[in-house]
């Protein structure tokens, strides 16, 4: 029960901190929100059991991001040009949307609920027989590498990509003229 | 309890809906980007929150745990987050890319600028 | 940053302990919560760190572009390989239990550790390619 209260109260928390980073108009202030807002999932995901997805949220989403967004107001202008206001096309378009997705929620299982669609197929042989089979305690690295093998070997492939779209996109205009690599 | 038994999914909608409010209205690409980060850890919250339950361990095995949650979104969650810091440095070197060549990262000073909108 | 003291002290005490975390993370992953993923990230946090005070061109003496680039694309392609090894062995493609016919358990946890090292240089080397060429684009 205490759990379920930590999580309430670190969610609303999250939600006024989401409100603080699209709302403010110093970019430097957003990002620094950004990060507390990771921070801040990182500890539901601690509440919620998920170990290993808070650790990676601590070290990449509070950590990593945050150095990049940073890095690039370096580049770029830190304010927002015009002053924040309500765009009331938009606000209806999100209200709609959100009132669709809520009535969706409805019918869903209760939070916590054992006896959920999603936990009765595939993730009890998982937990029984991942030791047995694989002599690996922890069932998220279990099932990472060995089960589901595939998704991350692309997913892996998916990060080297993005690493040299991101060679390509700013490393080719250092050097104008040097041997070996050409503007674009 | 009652209240507090479909909290989870109230709260990821919020944070999604803050998220798009920000993709759509904001001018400035950074905010944009910033936006797509809400979004998609609403996504991640979705899946933790069904993976969650009651009275449960973390997915380490133990002699005296009774229920684990469900490891499995656990699974396509790690390795969306590092994705989505991957992803977000792309968009973030496109920011600094259109920066330098418009002078400007707001999506309506670009689009003034551009000889093909005017 | 040069002229502060402290935190070139500090990180100069920091750097080999967060890198050992980050092997540690790596390796530990299948007991404890960590894993490639993290591990590779910690690694990359440390070098970060070192390009943040120092600048990055001292850590570019460390780890040059070309080797960086090269880690990168080495971490996938020891995953692929683990896989093609066990095609070769006569299984399907990642199927662990060929590693060691005679334990599959055993060949399972092998096959584990050998992936998670591959995924955890390819993160860390393209989260630090991402930081340099962030802040070297000036």
């Amino acid at each position: 029960m205490t759990g379920v209260l930590i999580n309430d109260f670190l969610l609303t928390l999250m939600v006024i901190t989401a409100i603080g980073a699209i709302s403010v108009r110093s970019l430097l202030a957003a990002s620094m929100l950004l990060a507390i807002y990771s921070l801040l999932i990182a500890l539901v995901w601690v509440d919620l059991q998920a170990v290993d997805v808070a650790f990676t949220e601590a070290a990449v989403g509070a950590g990593i991001s945050t150095v990049l967004l940073i890095g690039t107001l370096v580049f770029v202008d830190k304010w927002e040009r015009v002053k924040p206001r309500l765009h009331w096309p938009a606000l209806g378009v999100v209200l709609i949307t959100g009132a669709v997705l809520i009535y969706g929620t409805l019918d869903m299982p209760h939070f916590g609920d054992p006896q959920a669609p999603v936990h009765q197929h595939v993730a009890p042989r998982y937990i029984e027989d991942s030791l047995r089979e694989t002599r690996v305690p922890n069932m998220v690295t279990a099932v990472l590498a060995s089960y589901r093998g595939y998704d991350t070997l692309f997913e892996t492939v998916v990060i080297y990509t993005a690493g040299m779209s991101l060679v390509l996109l700013l490393r080719a205009r250092r050097h104008p003229g040097s041997k070996g690599e050409r503007t674009l | 309890m009652e209240f507090t038994a479909l909290y989870n999914y109230w709260v990821y909608v919020a944070l999604m809906m803050i998220g798009f409010y920000a993709v759509i209205a904001k001018t400035n690409l950074v905010k944009k980007v910033i936006g797509l980060g809400l979004f998609q850890t609403a996504v991640f919250l979705l899946y933790i929150s069904m993976a969650f339950v009651t009275d449960a361990t973390a997915p380490v095995v133990w002699e005296q745990a009774g229920r684990y949650v469900n490891p499995l979104p656990h699974v396509l969650i790690l390795t969306a987050i590092v994705v989505s810091v991957s992803t977000m440095a792309v968009a973030l070197a496109l920011v600094i890319r259109i920066g330098r060549a418009y002078g400007s990262i707001e999506s309506d000073e670009i689009r003034d600028d551009d000889p093909d909108h005017r | 940053m040069r002229e502060q003291v402290i935190l070139r002290v500090i990180t100069k005490l920091l750097t080999p302990f967060i890198l050992m975390f980050g092997l540690y993370v790596i390796m530990h992953g299948e007991i404890s919560p960590g894993g490639g993923f993290q591990g590779g990230v910690i690694l990359a946090a440390a070098f970060i760190l070192y390009s943040l005070v120092f600048g990055v061109h001292a850590s570019r003496a460390v780890l040059s572009r070309r080797v960086t680039d090269a880690l990168a694309g080495g971490g996938a392609l020891i995953y692929a390989g683990v896989g093609t090894v066990t095609m070769a062995l006569g299984g399907e493609f990642l199927d662990y239990n060929m590693l060691i016919p005679a334990d599959a358990p055993a060949g399972q946890a092998l096959g584990i550790t050998l992936v998670e090292i591959g995924v955890g240089i390819t993160v860390a080397a393209v989260m630090i390619t991402i930081f340099n060429e962030l802040s070297e684009h000036g």
